[in-house]
């Protein structure tokens, strides 16, 4: 790929920009175009027509609006979403500035255990949470023994804001521990030397420099929330968007088109508050210009503070891994039923699941990674494109990639049975039931969580860096190879490690497309174990299994951004 | 490692290719049932092998309408007889005419098998309520025999149930109970029931979850959710109700299956006495539809053939719940599933009343309870308006022009009952706190 720069004048290189980075954009947009928008387009049409003549029309529309419940159903959907985005601040801010400031042992451990929360396997999570957190979980129990009262803890909204922030907030604590990373220090302690020093540091210039990182975890935590079917289905929770839409498409032999005209909503709605969040952002700019100080100067804690902060860190990590305990007693446990604990512990349902776990184990490394590895690619290059170039129609990118956050898995997952089933591949089939159409369905799927993170990472890197770099005679391929993917990597890191997190236990859509058993992931292996109730200690064996697998890619990524920010930092600053 | 593991995939496909064709099953049911099935299948019928496919019975559904065009499907195998109804009217099922040899049509007024051969029923199962021992135990509360039961005030809170639009069994039941106490009764007894209950599932497994977790005390379920749950261990047992509804569990072949020879040959099988026998497995638990495979049965069995069998089943009748299966789904949503909170509240209140002014002791009291109850039942249509067309078609997927009119689109329908719905829950609960108020 070789790239001819024209303009060497650095402030006016948007008409000039290269022909390559266009052919890439029509090239992703050509992705989105077939494996996004045109299968849910075959879906979600309905939406637009009378059920019964087939004619164009907005009744539909105008339905929704008039129905008290879909109003009703709108509000608390809203209610929860931004209610859960101040829920996950409270429990990200506290972890992220703890890991990012201070010279701490407990930081690899929050970093690497506070993603765990985001891999919450489908049923056995929620039979987990209902078991320590439900009105008859361990923790209401042990409350009526001791003090005659309980807490809803999983009642009504109350109860999806609960888990859907505990749930959520790594989105928060990772894109803001990123940006918080890459902060330069000089801004610091330039603050300092003007006498800033504690909180007010941190208000006025640390959290503000960090803002990027905050909104892209934010907003995703935000639009995914409001989108989300899993929580409010497990707590059966009725009056909210997600669900409505998913009852009203998923019932046998229904065609209420109002399902699909709530998805189209959700969809809608997800934009508006990505451009919405755009708008805050806008005119400011957050980039530094020095990179690779090892960002924050990290201050030692005084042992009195290293106990508080032990302290603070261990209730916010035991509340948030609180169901993965659950989880992981259930996979040990024999009966467990209206008790604290399981009845007694065993080690069979590792043994009913190991013959099988392997098959399922590969296959989510296989397609979770595969899915990841295409969304940081993409990631990264609609992150430039939008930011960077002058293209015509560049925020659609970006809007589009979003908008899969709201698309059920199982509309994007019928939209590629109607697509792709009737194409043979040679060799293949049926495209559809290809297990490389699971992996890009999942990528797709994940894509919002990686471009978001790319975003963050983009924005904090100085457009002055890459003009230098071409100043000095580097090509644009180069200088965005050399300089500013670099720069971006804890952000892309950030990303792979979401979406391959999540992709990994992801269900809806794949339950439409794996063709045998021979092509499921381990969300599928869950699926199928818990169909009975003599299955559910090996499906939460099995979502044990996920949880650690995924544990441990972050911990090797982790690992990877500690030295290669290590290595960054020993050499001389300020050298560019 | 990750370059074996790109591979392994695409040689398993083309091993696939070169062997003998299998027999592609989708089903909904467990690998505990599938397993026993295809290890029995296999080992009977040495030339074929069983690919099973797991989906949820909507996912299968649509994916056979999804890939009718190049179906690689032979056999969609599931519970719900109406995913079959529906498979059927989309000409996606081919009519076969396999060895029923001991089956009979019906069981208990329940029909068994689709009468032009689409589908079959293999597996007969019944509706029961399932308790925790253990939750009924701690709470002080009563064992349950009949459905009247549920509608008590101390089981407040302790009920749980699946959707009929989320689950084709339950809806059985539902429409079981309207038939047998008729349309306004029927519809009252739900209500009360579900003013008691703690959550409306989003698929019909959620029951037996929930009660088997402690998380309700009784669950409204088809019978091998119990039975299997009891077999595991869970301290849990089951009841059957005297007006059951008998469920078959169904099989049927695939229009233009790939391999139609060994599609036959797996119904033949699980039709035959050896593949009823499967059916006894702990881990199954479902009631053959043979009546001579019951001689193997182990003690205690529940036998749907035996007399003292839900003495007072009905005589279900089909095309009544066919003409309004969608539309009776519909008004369970929005009375119930949609507006639980509503309801319980409301129901809440009235017992409340009831407790405060015990055997209308109060007759002021009595009359504004005696009202609130009136609310409370109260549905905003007829039996005569359900079954009349132009309301049920307003629920039906037809999109193409109709001779009938309709009153309306679903979504219309659906406002105006949500406002009357509302209305009378807010109504009845206002009276039951009036007359709880009086002395």
């Amino acid at each position: 790929m070789t790239v001819t720069t024209v303009s060497i004048r650095p402030r006016l290189p948007r008409l000039s920009r290269p022909s390559a980075l266009a052919v890439i954009g029509i090239l992703i947009a050509a992705f989105l175009m077939m494996f996004l928008i045109l299968p849910v387009i075959q879906v979600i049409y309905v939406a637009f027509l009378d059920p019964r003549s087939g004619a164009l029309t907005l009744d539909n529309f105008s339905d929704f609006f008039a129905s008290p419940l879909f109003r009703e159903s709108f509000w608390n959907s809203l209610y929860v979403a931004a209610m859960s985005v101040v829920f996950a601040t409270l429990i990200a801010l506290p972890l992220a500035y703890l890991t990012t400031r201070f010279d701490f042992a407990g930081s690899a451990v929050i970093q690497s255990l506070g993603i765990i929360p985001l891999i919450m396997p489908p049923f056995v999570g929620a039979v987990a949470m209902q078991l320590l957190f439900g009105r008859n979980g361990t923790v209401n129990l042990l409350l009526n023994d001791w003090f005659g009262f309980k807490i809803p803890f999983m009642e009504g909204l109350n109860g999806v804001i609960f888990v859907e922030s505990i749930h959520y907030f790594p989105f928060i604590l990772i894109n803001l521990s990123a940006s918080l990373r890459n902060i330069d220090r000089s801004m610091e302690e330039a603050a300092q030397n003007l006498g800033a020093s504690g909180m007010r540091l941190f208000r006025r210039i640390v959290f503000p420099l960090a803002m990027p990182g905050y909104i892209a975890g934010a907003a995703l935590v935000f639009i995914k929330v409001f989108d989300d079917l899993g929580t409010p289905l497990m707590l059966n929770v009725k009056a909210m968007l997600a669900p409505q839409a998913y009852m009203r498409i998923t019932g046998v032999g229904i065609n209420d088109p109002m399902g699909y005209v709530i998805s189209f909503i959700l969809i809608a709605f997800s934009v508006l508050s990505l451009w919405l969040s755009f708008l805050v952002m806008r005119g400011r700019d957050y980039a530094t210009v020095q990179k690779g100080g090892g960002g924050l100067a990290r201050r030692q804690l005084s042992p009195w503070e290293r106990v508080a902060a032990w302290v603070v860190i261990l209730v916010i990590l035991g509340l948030v891994l609180a169901p993965h305990i659950g989880l992981m007693l259930l996979s040990f446990g024999t009966i467990w039923s209206f008790s604290p604990l399981p009845d007694a512990f065993t080690l069979k349902h590792y043994g009913t699941v190991f013959s099988q776990a392997g098959q399922y184990i590969t296959n989510t490394l296989l397609y979770a990674g595969g899915a990841a590895l295409i969304d940081i690619l993409i990631g990264t290059a609609v992150a430039y494109i939008v930011l960077r170039t002058g293209l015509p129609g560049r925020r659609w990118l970006d809007y589009l990639s979003t908008a899969a956050l709201a698309v059920p898995g199982v509309v994007l997952g019928i939209g590629y049975l109607r697509m792709f089933h009737g194409v043979h591949l040679p060799g293949v089939g049926p495209l559809a039931s290809w297990w490389v159409m699971i992996m890009i369905a999942l990528a797709i799927r994940r894509l919002p969580y990686a471009l978001r993170a790319c975003m963050a990472a983009l924005q904090q890197v100085s457009l002055s860096l890459e003009e230098a770099a071409e100043n000095l005679g580097a090509s644009k391929a180069r200088s965005i190879r050399r300089i500013v993917v670099p720069l971006m990597t804890g952000g892309i890191l950030a990303g792979f490690v979401t979406s391959f997190a999540t992709a990994a236990v992801e269900l809806s859509a794949t339950i439409m497309l794996v063709s045998g058993e021979r092509d499921a992931p381990l969300s599928y292996g869950i699926y199928l174990f818990m169909q009975s109730p003599s299955g559910r200690g090996a499906g939460a064996a099995l979502g044990i299994i996920a949880v650690i697998i995924v544990a441990l890619a972050t911990y090797i990524s982790q690992r990877v951004i500690e030295r290669d920010s290590h290595l960054r930092g020993a050499r001389p600053t300020g050298s560019h | 490692m990750l370059r074996t593991a790109l591979l392994l995939p695409v040689l398993g496909l083309m091993a696939g290719a070169a062997g003998a064709a299998p027999v592609t099953v989708v089903t909904s049911f467990p690998k505990d049932m599938t397993d026993p099935f295809k290890a029995a299948f296999e080992a009977a019928q040495s030339d074929h092998t069983l690919e099973i496919v797991n989906r949820n019975t909507n996912a299968g559904v649509s994916f056979l309408q999804e890939t009718r065009g190049s179906n690689t499907t032979d056999i969609f195998w599931a519970s719900a007889p109406d995913a079959f109804e529906v498979l059927k009217n989309d000409g996606l099922l081919a009519p076969i005419e396999p060895n029923r040899e001991g089956i009979p049509d019906e069981i208990g007024g329940y029909p068994m098998n689709d009468p032009e051969g689409h589908y079959f029923g293999f597996a007969a199962s019944g509706y029961g309520i399932m308790y925790n021992t253990r939750y009924i135990e701690a709470n002080d509360l009563p064992v349950p025999a009949e459905w009247e039961d549920l509608m008590a005030p101390e089981m407040n809170g302790h009920v749980a149930m699946s959707s009929p639009s989320r689950s084709g069994t339950t809806h059985l039941t539902v429409e079981t109970v309207l038939q047998g106490d008729g349309w306004d009764e029927g519809w009252a007894k739900w209500k009360w029931i579900a003013g008691n209950m703690n959550t409306v599932t989003e698929r019909s497994f959620g029951v037996p979850e929930a009660v088997n977790s402690g998380a309700a005390g009784y669950g409204i379920v088809i019978d091998f959710f119990g039975l299997s749950s009891k077999a595991t261990g869970f301290p849990v047992e089951l009841v059957y109700p005297s007006v059951t509804a008998i469920v078959p569990a169904n099989v049927g072949m695939v229009a233009n299956a790939p391999n139609p020879e060994g599609a036959a040959a797996f119904v033949d099988f699980v039709l035959s006495p050896e593949g009823q026998q499967v059916l006894l497995e702990p881990a199954i638990m479902r009631l053959p539809v043979n009546e001579a495979v019951y001689a193997d049965a182990p003690e205690g069995f529940p036998n749907p053939f035996a007399e003292d069998f839900a003495p007072d089943a009905i005589a279900f009748d089909v095309d009544k719940s066919g003409a309004r299966y969608n539309l009776v789904n519909s008004l369970f949503d929005v009375m119930i599933t949609y507006r639980l909170n509503e309801l319980r509240e409301a129901v809440a209140a009235v017992q409340a009343a009831e407790a405060a002014h015990p055997e209308g002791a109060n007759p002021q009291a009595q009359a504004l309870i005696d009202e609130a109850r009136a609310l409370i039942e109260a549905t905003p249509i007829t039996e005569e308006q359900a079954a009349d067309p132009a309301f049920a078609g307003v629920f039906t997927i037809v999109r193409d022009a109709e001779d009938v009119e309709v009153v309306g689109r679903q979504a219309e329908v659906e406002r105006d009952w949500d406002a009357a719905v509302v209305a009378n829950y807010a109504r009845a609960r206002e009276l039951a706190d009036q007359a709880a108020a009086l002395n």
